[in-house]
């Protein structure tokens, strides 16, 4: 028998990975420059928490599907465009600033009383996913401290697989140290779950499932909540790019036989 | 005055405190000495009286928790355990290591706390208050923070501080109390992935990064990916090296493309992998802006060999370039390293 699920997935939008990153300050303290051009993707390791909740909604009919994103309301749609082609979900939109530098405590609390207000969410039946980082902060904590806040104390962070069983209770293999993973059996919900890339491929781009998330996102976008971030006491004293430039020797010359000489020196040297 | 506690644990065979761990007494022991303040270790294992034995010389307080709750990483337990030994201490700065097992519950304890952390700390400075270094938007920009709110964890990226090697001495330990919660969570133990051979080696001195251009045509006109294997395995059986491989590269088996069958994500570096720290990297076949910036923001010494010499990731960025196809230098390669042993 089918396990009805209630999936959260906390997710962020992150500049394109492939863009130029410059730190400038402002008045609310460090970002980045030229911030709401950049284009922006959904947090990889998030994105991966979706297909994954995607996947086990799908295994378990009745489940329902929830994506609480933070993040300006613009960019959330623009973001939303893509994504809402991957995975059928019900979009909980917080309007709020963008970027890695706000404290995560803030950004935990903030998505916490989200999925507190959420209606029709049983939270015996749910499954808080997220990306066990970001691209951005990469911190690691918020979906901890958001799982704290709603008092779920079975957690579980680089996961790469969840064996749901008909009892209700799950298997979870998380990353270690030295390449291997943790198995853990959880005897049920609720349970956090910070993933890292899971198993699964990106799902193809599906114009109907596309246009059937649009029609709850839109509305749900018009009405997002407005959140402001404290700081927390959080100081930052410098931000900065990595000034080391290396001075790299193009070896354009050298045959394959001379090429792999000179490396077995390299790996050989003190 | 600030009071400091330094969180450890077992590792995984429970003999022995872990590598991360006292990585993670040095910076204690140093900042202590710093800020002239008291230092307390809190120990979390099986048997943590055990293990305080190597830790005399660290002139510290030691608070443990044992028990056979604790001799397995598991978010309640280890909650409940760090949260009891950071309320006997009182700590006001409690440095964490930034291992799997407790870089999954310090945000939750600093929470139950009232406290505030931060992670993936690689630098602790400041002359009278503390001041952390860590990196924003996957090692791309770096930032230097500080926070006046109490208590306050910082999780050490491990590698970034020398372990503490303490001589064995009888020693002086308290055992705190832990009122165990519910335990819904059972630890099966670890595995390893489904691979012909454990590539994953955090502590070789050299890194070699696999790219896509490995499983893509060669010059005749054919994919030769079984080769291509051999020569990357055949080069780690030799050297030791760890592997690191691109993202493309591993994305390609849920693409239908040709794959490496010994690749998993585990190894994957860059934007949505890891950033190891090794003193050696050597790049093959990659093409493309994460392993160069993203996965090799920690490695001293970079080479690289790539067909294309205008590669605009790699220059400024490794400190050889190689202009060459990977698989003649590396099968030559693999020749003299395995003469070279013999």
């Amino acid at each position: 028998m089918a396990n009805v699920l209630h999936i959260v997935v906390c997710a962020g939008i992150v500049p394109d990975p492939l863009q130029t990153l410059e730190p400038t300050t402002g008045p609310t303290g460090p970002g980045l420059k030229n911030e709401m051009v950049l284009p922006a993707v959904l947090d990889p390791w998030a994105a991966s928490a979706l297909y994954e909740a995607a996947n086990l909604a799908a295994k378990n009919p009745g489940s329902k599907l929830w994506l609480v994103s933070l993040g300006p309301k613009a960019k959330l749609q623009q973001v939303m465009m893509t994504v809402a082609q991957k995975a059928a979900f019900e979009l909980v939109p917080i309007d709020g600033p963008i970027g890695g530098f706000p404290d995560a405590h803030s950004t935990a609390t903030v998505l916490a009383e989200a999925i507190e207000a959420i209606p029709g969410l049983d939270r015996t039946k749910l499954l808080l996913f997220g990306g066990w980082e970001s691209a951005t902060r990469g911190a690691g904590v918020t979906l901890q401290l958001v799982g704290e806040r709603l008092g779920i104390t079975d957690q579980f962070q680089g996961v790469d697989q969840i064996d749901l069983r008909a009892d209700g209770s799950f298997e979870v293999l998380e990353r270690v140290e030295g390449g291997k993973h943790q198995a853990s059996v959880c005897i049920g919900t609720p349970a956090v779950l910070g993933w890292a890339t899971g198993n699964l491929a990106e799902p193809r781009n599906n114009p109907q499932i596309g246009m059937a998330n649009m029609r709850t996102i839109m509305p749900a976008l018009q009405k997002a909540k407005a959140a402001k971030l404290e700081a927390n006491g959080l100081r930052y004293l410098s931000v900065s790019l990595p000034k080391q430039q290396r001075t790299t020797r193009v070896v354009k010359d050298l045959t394959p036989d001379e090429i792999a000489a000179e490396l077995v020196e390299w790996i050989g040297a003190e | 005055m600030e009071k400091l506690l330094v969180l450890t644990h077992a590792d995984e065979a429970c003999s022995a405190l872990s590598k991360a761990s006292l990585e993670a007494v040095t910076a204690g022991t140093e900042l202590a000495a710093r800020l002239n303040a008291p230092l307390t270790i809190g120990i979390v294992a099986g048997d943590a009286t055990m293990l305080a034995k190597t830790l005399p010389s660290a002139a510290a307080r030691l608070l443990t928790v044992s028990g056979d709750a604790f001799a397995q990483a598991r978010y309640a337990t280890d909650a409940a355990a760090v949260e009891a030994i950071c309320r006997a201490s009182q700590a006001t700065i409690v440095l964490v290591p930034g291992s799997s097992r407790f870089a999954r519950v310090a945000a939750g304890v600093a929470h139950r706390l009232g406290g505030f952390i931060d992670t993936h700390i690689t630098a602790l400075g400041g002359a009278e208050a503390v001041e952390a270094s860590r990196w924003f938007y996957r090692q791309r920009i770096e930032a230097v923070l500080s926070r006046d709110a109490r208590p306050w964890f910082l999780v050490l990226d491990a590698g970034t501080h020398t372990a503490f090697n303490g001589v064995s001495a009888a020693t002086q330990v308290e055992e705190v109390a832990v009122q165990l919660p519910e335990i819904r969570t059972t630890v099966s133990g670890l595995r390893s992935p489904a691979t012909d051979a454990q590539t994953i080696r955090p502590d070789a001195k050299l890194l070699l990064v696999a790219g896509a251009g490995w499983t893509k045509k060669q010059p005749d006109g054919q994919l030769h990916p079984a080769e291509a294997g051999e020569l990357i395995l055949g080069f780690l059986r030799a050297t030791g090296a760890s592997l690191g491989s691109s993202k493309s590269l591993v994305d390609q088996g849920g693409e239908g493309e040709p794959v490496l069958p010994f690749l998993t994500h585990m190894n994957q570096i860059g934007q949505t992998g890891s950033t190891p720290r090794h003193a050696k990297g050597l790049s093959t076949c990659c093409h493309g802006e994460e392993p160069h910036v993203v996965g090799w923001r920690f490695i001293a010494d970079r080479r690289a060999i790539s067909l294309d010499p205008n590669c605009g990731w790699t220059r400024g960025k490794a400190d050889v370039v190689y202009i060459a196809d990977a698989f003649p230098v590396m099968t030559k390669l693999n020749e003299l390293l395995e003469a070279k042993k013999a």
